[in-house]
């Protein structure tokens, strides 16, 4: 008997990444590549040793990575298919495409956000930026009712959403990373519980609509994999090609950018716009990777620590491939392993925000104990 | 005083309004015009009254909790949630309903505050670690780990099929609360009045171990009646409430900022704070979308986490 | 040569640099010196455009610096700072090459390598090139920086206290090398340096802040005497004159 107990509406809380998705091997790879040759040999006879093996580390773990990734797509593509190929291959194909897109995004932003912050324990998705994206999707339909949802086609709102999403992110990060020079345990603390208002707002705005409305909502949030829209891949994959031309256009401004603010307004850079451009870039790869499979907090934060310490500099023409590629091996091959031996198929975000979790901590106090 | 005395009054009044917010018609005519078995008098003893008090007994246990914390572990932005307590306790009632499904829901509940004291004694080894104790270093490593514990959480209640009502506890929310469901909650007011007892060792022991050790006290011993009552009320309220973020955190840097820090005075303000704040925020999750509910923890990790981000500038302005 | 005009800087209420006006000659080493608190590092941060002026102008050879093209300026002028926290796992030469970015862009010509040589030899980094930054000792990495900033080759180089954390004989070696390097290269070098007798020892032109305005100014000779420096410290201070040189003490 509840005579007084309304209903509550559901909420989903945690929101499992459904993997599954792809492109194929990221096209900014063999560019990035392209310039291994560069030629740093040193004049000194005797400093020479020292820079063939700095050389060739880097490259090796690429050539590893890369090894690594391929064979992660072909087991996705190919093991326990089941009936005709013609179906299976552009069904798998589909999937693997989103998931290289969302690999390739989460690695990219990272990398360049905390080149652009200058540390490396901050990721957009720590400080909150998916957070946000998923507040301003719950913002459009807030403001604009659920019609809009329906008149819009998807790639309009999409494009709605990251226009939105780059205005927002942009005001808040110029707001904590322009101005006075603040700490980097009060920036990260002041990410999470962004991230935490952020998250609650939405909820808070999902719970103001009405029943129907927030049914209609949570469907377009979290689209599962096997239905992705394929419009909106299409749309991200030419949003991420425009963002690889700028990115690489900048490339020669990353490497100065990790000597620090000050380094590098000395050498010459100039220092707001690039910064101000870079965290755009970042903020159109965060929306795309959370349109395509949702917030995943410590994805981006495991993938560049690895990808720093398995290439062992911080040259940006070798971590910024490397994470692509490892960002791929986990996602596609962890999604492999997970659906097709252990028949887990939600479980690989859990896993991925366990992990990457434990390295948050190990990174947070071995900084500290320095 | 009379500060105080004002704040209690406040706090009854609201407490008053809660009792007649809600789907079914429940004012005063109704109540004086009927007789006991009405509908009415009905819904105010087996739902009304029981919210109200679940409300107030955890909003009080709950903030007197964090401010017990922040003595304990001597840093001001510590609280349940932000020291892998909560999330410790959510792990071990589900371990509780996995392996103990039969368990009284008192059994359960401890095995939730026995998680949660384990979860917060490891939060203070990671601790340990870290030579340079950074203020704002500590809530996060303790954020974290919270993050690390809800995972394997939550990849357990994957595997037995528990994800749903994991969900479900973990969302703080008072609309479930009937007479028979909320008594649990009588211990976290046993809790308050134990940390209010206590309330000189806690100050003493706020001011660090040499100190403590100085003036006589067994530091240990202290600490460990902390942990023992932080634990005991996230428990408590975890399983009879779920979750309710940041509110340990919120009131008492709210009263510190208007009485300063000796215990012994604060703990009133913060118990009767923390039960107005969380009466206020239930009846605003009422009535703004009558006849849903939006669930406490909603309401409060909105407005906490927005407090949480001030308090957090702010202190950067003072110490520039 | 510096000019710098009606130069403020305003944190809230406090008024940390308060209209400075001053002329730093070119050529030569210029210290700043003054109690904490004074101003110093905020000035030289405003001079070399990594800090924003409230008010004021600051031109470095005519150019005004919050105007001109950062890249075209870190080929005049060159900064560093007294923290220099970095994420980045860099070898000293590494490090040292990105003094060519103003040039190169990240591309290195044989002439920018010759920089590079040359830069590392100068301050004796040769056995240490190829050691990465986190593994040098807190001197060694202090000479890393400025010889990052020396193959910047600007005319004018500014350092925020660049003896912090060194022992004596690095910090001996540190003035002794920057005296060189306006001597032999003719670079305009502007110290913030606490101390006193080091600026006296080695610098030609001495200026002193007090409350963020320049408390007095002039040739090192003339700025180390005891009235002037008891006036910016408010302390007593004698001054002896050791071989040829003023030495202050201020120990009693």
């Amino acid at each position: 008997m509840q005579p007084d107990q309304p209903k509550t509406i559901p909420t989903h809380g945690v929101i499992p990444a459904k993997a599954g998705i792809s492109l194929s091997a990221p096209e900014g790879d063999s560019r990035f590549r392209g310039n291994d040759a560069v030629d740093r040999g040193a004049p000194g006879g005797r400093a020479r040793g020292g820079w063939s093996i700095a050389l060739s580390r880097p490259v090796v773990a690429l050539l590893v990575l890369g090894l690594l990734a391929v064979i992660s797509i072909v087991c996705f593509m190919t093991l326990g298919a089941k009936g005709s190929w013609n179906f299976v291959l552009p069904f798998r194909g589909r999937k693997l495409l989103a998931l290289c897109l969302v690999a390739y995004s989460v690695a990219i932003s990272t990398v360049l956000f905390q080149t652009a912050t200058n540390n490396r324990i901050l990721t957009p998705s720590i400080m909150g930026f998916d957070a946000l994206y998923v507040l301003i999707q719950t913002s459009i339909v807030f403001f604009l009712g659920v019609g809009a949802l329906g008149t819009l086609n998807p790639q309009m709102q999409f494009g709605v959403e990251v226009l939105v999403m780059i205005a927002f992110s942009g005001l808040l990060f110029r707001w904590l990373f322009l101005g006075e020079e603040r700490s980097l345990h009060l920036l990260v603390l002041v990410g999470i519980v962004f991230g935490i208002l952020f998250r609650s707002l939405a909820q808070f705005m999902q719970r103001l609509l009405d029943p129907n409305a927030f049914n209609v909502l949570q469907d377009t949030f979290f689209a599962s994999f096997a239905t992705v829209d394929a419009s909106l891949l299409l749309v991200s994959s030419l949003i991420v090609g425009v963002v690889t031309v700028v990115a690489l256009r900048l490339m020669h401004t990353y490497d100065v950018l990790s000597l620090g603010r000050s380094q590098a307004i000395n050498l010459g850079v100039n220092y707001k716009r690039t910064i101000v451009i870079i965290l755009m870039l970042v903020s159109v790869l965060v929306a795309v990777s959370t349109a395509l499979v949702g917030p995943i907090t410590f994805f981006g934060l495991l993938v560049a620590s690895l990808a720093h310490s398995l290439v062992g500099t911080s040259n940006h023409k070798y971590v910024l491939p490397a994470a692509v590629l490892l960002a791929i091996v986990c996602l596609v091959g962890g999604q492999t392993v997970l659906e097709r031996i252990f028949a887990f198929d939600t479980a690989l975000s859990i896993i991925i925000e366990f992990l990457g979790g434990v390295v948050f901590i190990f990174l947070v106090l071995r900084r500290a104990a320095r | 005083m009379r500060l105080l005395a004002g704040a209690i009054i406040v706090t009854i009044l609201l407490a008053i309004a809660s009792l007649f917010v809600g789907v079914s018609d429940v004012s005063l005519g109704a109540l004086l015009s009927s007789s006991a078995e009405d509908r009415a008098m009905q819904v105010l003893l087996i739902s009304r009254i029981p919210r109200t008090l679940a409300i107030v007994l955890s909003g009080a246990a709950m903030a007197v909790a964090g401010l017990v914390m922040q003595m304990v572990v001597r840093n001001r932005f510590v609280e349940p949630s932000t020291a892998g307590t909560t999330e410790s306790a959510s792990l071990g009632f589900l371990v509780a309903t996995i392996f103990f499904p039969a368990w009284p829901l008192m059994g359960k509940m401890l095995i939730a505050a026995a998680f949660a004291l384990a979860g917060t004694a490891l939060f203070l080894r990671i601790l340990r670690a870290v030579p340079l104790r950074d203020t704002l270093l500590v809530p996060l490593v303790g954020i974290m780990l919270g993050g690390i514990i809800g995972a394997v959480t939550t990849f357990f209640a994957y595997r037995f099929e528990l994800l749903a009502s994991l969900l479900a506890w973990n969302m703080g929310d008072f609309s479930g609360i009937l007479r028979g469901r909320y008594e649990l909650l009588w211990i976290g007011l046993g809790c308050t009045i134990l940390a209010y007892v206590a309330a000189d060792r806690f100050t003493v022991a706020g001011m660090g171990k040499d100190f403590t050790t100085n003036l006589g006290l067994n530091y240990q011993r202290v600490m460990v009646l902390g942990l023992v009552i932080v634990s005991l009320v996230s428990a408590v309220v975890l399983v009879s409430v779920g979750s309710i973020p940041f509110l340990g955190l919120i009131i008492p840097n709210l009263v510190s900022l208007m009485v300063g820090d000796n215990m012994r005075r604060t703990v009133p303000w913060v118990a009767v704070m923390g039960a107005g704040f969380v009466l206020a925020c239930d009846i605003l999750g009422r009535i703004l979308r009558a006849p849903y509910e939006i669930p406490i923890s909603v309401v409060v990790g909105v407005i906490g986490s927005a407090i949480f981000l001030y308090l957090l500038l702010r202190t950067r302005r003072n110490a520039a | 040569m510096i000019v710098a005009q009606g130069v403020t800087k305003n944190y809230g209420s406090a008024c940390v640099v308060d209209g400075v006006s001053l002329t730093l000659p070119a050529g030569g080493i210029t210290s700043i010196i003054g109690p904490n608190g004074a101003g110093k590092s905020t000035f030289l941060s405003m001079v070399s455009r990594l800090m924003s002026m409230d008010m004021g102008t600051v031109k470095v050879d005519g150019l005004d610096v919050t105007k001109t093209p950062s890249d075209v300026l870190a080929r005049r002028l060159s900064i560093l700072r007294q923290d220099n926290h970095m994420t980045a796992r860099l070898t000293v030469r590494d490090l040292v090459s990105f003094g060519r970015y103003p040039y190169s862009k990240g591309r290195l010509t044989i002439e920018d390598k010759q920089h590079i040589d040359d830069a590392i030899g100068y301050l004796n980094l040769v056995e240490l090139a190829d050691r990465f930054l986190d593994e040098l000792s807190g001197g060694q990495r202090q000479r890393a920086f400025v010889a990052m900033v020396l193959c910047q080759d600007t005319d004018y180089v500014l350092l925020d206290e660049p003896l912090n954390n060194l022992d004596m004989k690095h910090a001996m070696g540190m003035m002794k090398l920057l005296r060189r390097a306006a001597n032999e290269l003719g670079k305009t070098v502007v110290l913030v340096l606490h101390d006193i007798n080091f600026a006296s020892w080695y610098s030609d032109y001495i200026v002193a802040m007090k409350n963020g305005k320049v408390a007095n100014q002039g040739p090192a000779a003339e700025m180390i005497q005891p009235k002037v420096l008891s006036e910016i410290y408010d302390m007593e201070i004698k001054v002896h004159e050791i071989g040829g040189q003023r030495i202050s003490l201020y120990y009693e």
